[in-house]
């Protein structure tokens, strides 16, 4: 039964939907049901999804994709000032650029493999970046960021008659705020296009198109001479990923009408590696896992400080209080990436699969508890069809 | 019978080695040609020249009239030339079907075809195919397994299984049993000979005298780049400058055996 869920593509769609929709639910007791978290959840969500297309699929480990999260980002704000700040028009473009930009940059960084690929998207990332902060002022408005105000242009909000008169404009979709039902609105626009996304991604994974993928990354001689041409392959995965990234860009653009250059920042491509990491690597759901994971971690620990800690620890005794305050404290607020990275050190040597490989542990192990029946068979299905072990699994394989 | 594959005047050099010495070499169609040779005598850096892996200083390969110097490898897997390679090339981390449906797709969908909507499930007629040949080759029992699970003798006749449902014109294989343990050698030699593959031109490359005896048509000896004869495998057992240069030096007990 479990097994025909799984390849039902309609069933999984339906399940994955109503899990989103129902985030602001059953994400109530965890106390991150608020708007914008939640739009958090899914903005990046789509981010990983796309990512995982390029990485996951191919093993081609870009360090430059917040790059394509930037120029949405810019797009979408500029369209917000020429055109409307209906956000339709906004993503769209925001895709569309992104996907030029991720054509170039592609094209260039796929003429190498392994390293020297991931090296070359890190490159152009900071070269990006660079450009933002300095010779691209006029049109990324440098280090303050690109903003909207009330005296832009908006041609077609004008010629639909549709003026600002009190302060900065607010992003609409035709008419709805962004910003209304205190949020959520916003989140479901977010969370509707995460599921578009997520539909793709599935199609993706299981079209004979992701196969060819896959097949590259398991062993891209043996597609060379199979009969394949693998550069057009990873160039429509990369750019598939760069417009993914650039409909992520493009969103947080819609929710908070600004960009600026550091959205592009190495850290943030370097993010995405992780939260991809932390899921499982080629695995349809995993990203979203690891995305929703450190979106809610870094929520909760960045914004504890030294004063909460010592509320936290209040029942040890006082030297004992001060003692667990110090240890702690570096690991929180400021110092929340020092935590991330000890998690993504213990799951990249434990759990080189990611959470997704963990699960199926669990997975296995209540099975064989229940007793029901030596047969691994749909997991092991799935793991054929879903995860295909990357290059991290199989060393564990070997070892 | 018409020339398939013909291969004139190449030469390679690697440094100051002569790796290919003016080979000169005609494939007829429908023949197995064994390519036999003591170690570096050029036998794989030949084939590399076939298929696209290597550019040869000079001289030419045509194959079905066409010229292939110069030709990416996945155009020339297209003009009809497939290669097995030695350690087997497959896909570790696809499952038995997979490995066999992505050749299946190469055929049909060309270098390059974006579907990214087609279903795999809906792929009836490569699904289909994939099952029959891995069924030809004893493999079908474990499809939905990863590749990289099963034996090695397992592994090279899956790539040969990749091979041939290509249904090339000309498949080039490179040492088809080396690392074989005995009744796997033999169950290779059974399919190689099968109604199926009997009538396939074929260009191997072995060192086993016992493989090439059972399979070949026809034989030429390459020595240090460069071929000293070509003969049915009668001549080439009877040559004196074939005893001389190879069989008497590496292999007597085998040819003993014959």
């Amino acid at each position: 039964m479990f097994k025909k869920i799984l390849a039902s593509n309609p069933l999984i769609m339906l399940i994955f939907s109503a899990v989103v929709l129902s985030a602001p639910i059953w994400l109530a007791p965890f106390g991150a049901n608020y708007p914008d978290l939640l739009q958090k959840f899914a903005i990046f969500g789509i981010f990983a999804v796309g990512y995982n297309i390029l990485f996951g699929l191919t093993g081609y480990l870009s360090f430059g994709h917040a790059t394509f999260l930037g120029i949405g980002s810019y797009t979408a704000v500029w369209s917000f000032k020429l055109l409307t700040m209906n956000i339709l028009p906004a993503i769209v473009l925001a895709m569309i650029v992104s996907g030029l930009f991720a054509v170039v940059i592609g094209y260039l960084s796929l003429r190498r493999s392994g390293i020297y690929f991931s090296i070359l998207t890190l490159a152009f990332a900071q070269m990006a970046y660079s450009l933002a902060y300095s010779v691209l002022t006029p049109i990324t408005n440098g280090e303050t960021g690109l903003q909207v105000s009330q005296q832009d242009p908006r041609v077609l909000d004008a010629m639909a008659g549709i003026a600002v008169t009190d302060g900065i404009p607010s992003t609409n979709l035709f008419g709805a705020l962004i910003k209304s039902q205190g949020g959520y609105y916003g989140f479901y626009v977010a969370a509707v296009l995460l599921i578009i996304a997520f539909y793709i991604s599935l199609k993706i994974f299981r079209s004979p198109f992701g196969m060819k993928l896959r097949a590259i990354k398991s062993n891209q001689t043996r597609m060379k001479y199979t009969g394949f041409n693998t550069k057009p392959y990873l160039l429509t995965a990369f750019v598939i990923s760069g417009m993914y990234a650039g409909l992520a860009g493009g969103l947080l653009a819609s929710i908070d009408p600004l960009a600026g250059a550091e959205r592009m920042q190495w850290t943030a491509s370097g993010e995405v590696v992780l939260m991809t990491i932390l899921g499982g690597v080629g695995t349809l759901i995993g990203p979203l896992l690891g995305t929703t994971l450190i979106k809610y971690f870094e929520n909760i620990f960045s914004a504890l400080n030294d004063s909460e800690l010592h509320s936290m620890f209040s029942f040890m005794p006082e030297g004992l209080q001060n003692i667990m305050v110090t240890v702690v404290s570096p690991f929180v607020g400021e110092g929340w990436h020092l935590t991330l990275g000890l998690v993504f050190m213990i799951v990249v040597i434990f759990l080189p699969g990611g959470i997704m490989q963990g699960l199926t542990h669990l997975f296995n192990f209540v099975k064989r508890l229940v007793g029901l029946g030596g047969s691994n068979k749909v997991i092991d299905n799935m793991a054929a069809n879903d995860t295909p072990n990357n290059t991290l699994n199989k060393h564990k394989g070997e070892a | 019978m018409s020339i398939i594959l013909d291969i004139s005047s190449v030469n390679k050099t690697f440094g100051g080695l002569q790796a290919l010495n003016d080979v000169n070499l005609k494939i007829e169609e429908g023949e197995t040609h064994a390519i036999i040779g003591p170690n570096g005598a050029g036998k794989s850096t030949l084939l590399n020249c076939c298929i696209g892996r290597l550019i040869p200083d000079s001289g030419s390969v045509t194959f079905n009239g066409q010229n292939m110097i110069g030709m990416q490898p996945h155009d020339i897997n297209h003009a009809g030339m497939v290669r097995i390679f030695q350690t087997p090339e497959i896909f570790p981390d696809l499952t038995l079907l997979q490995n066999v449906m992505v050749p299946a797709l190469a055929k049909r969908d060309g270098t390059f075809k974006f579907n990214p909507f087609k279903s795999l499930s809906a792929e009836k007629a490569i699904l289909e195919e994939a099952h029959a040949t891995l069924a030809d080759f004893e493999l079908d029992k474990f499809h939905d397994q990863l590749a990289n699970s099963i034996s090695r003798g397992d592994k090279r006749r899956l790539e040969l299984a990749m091979g041939i449902i290509q249904h090339p014109k000309l498949l080039l294989l490179d040492e088809p049993t080396a690392g074989m343990a005995r009744h796997d050698t033999n169950r290779t030699i059974d399919l190689l000979n099968s109604d199926k593959m009997q009538n396939m031109t074929k260009v191997i490359i072995e060192h086993d005298m016992h493989v090439v005896f059972s399979l070949a048509d026809r034989i030429s000896v390459l020595v240090r780049g460069n071929i000293i004869t070509t003969g049915t495998p009668e001549e080439i057992k009877n040559d004196p400058k074939v005893k001389e240069a190879y069989l008497g030096e590496s292999d007597e007990g085998e040819s003993e055996d014959e």
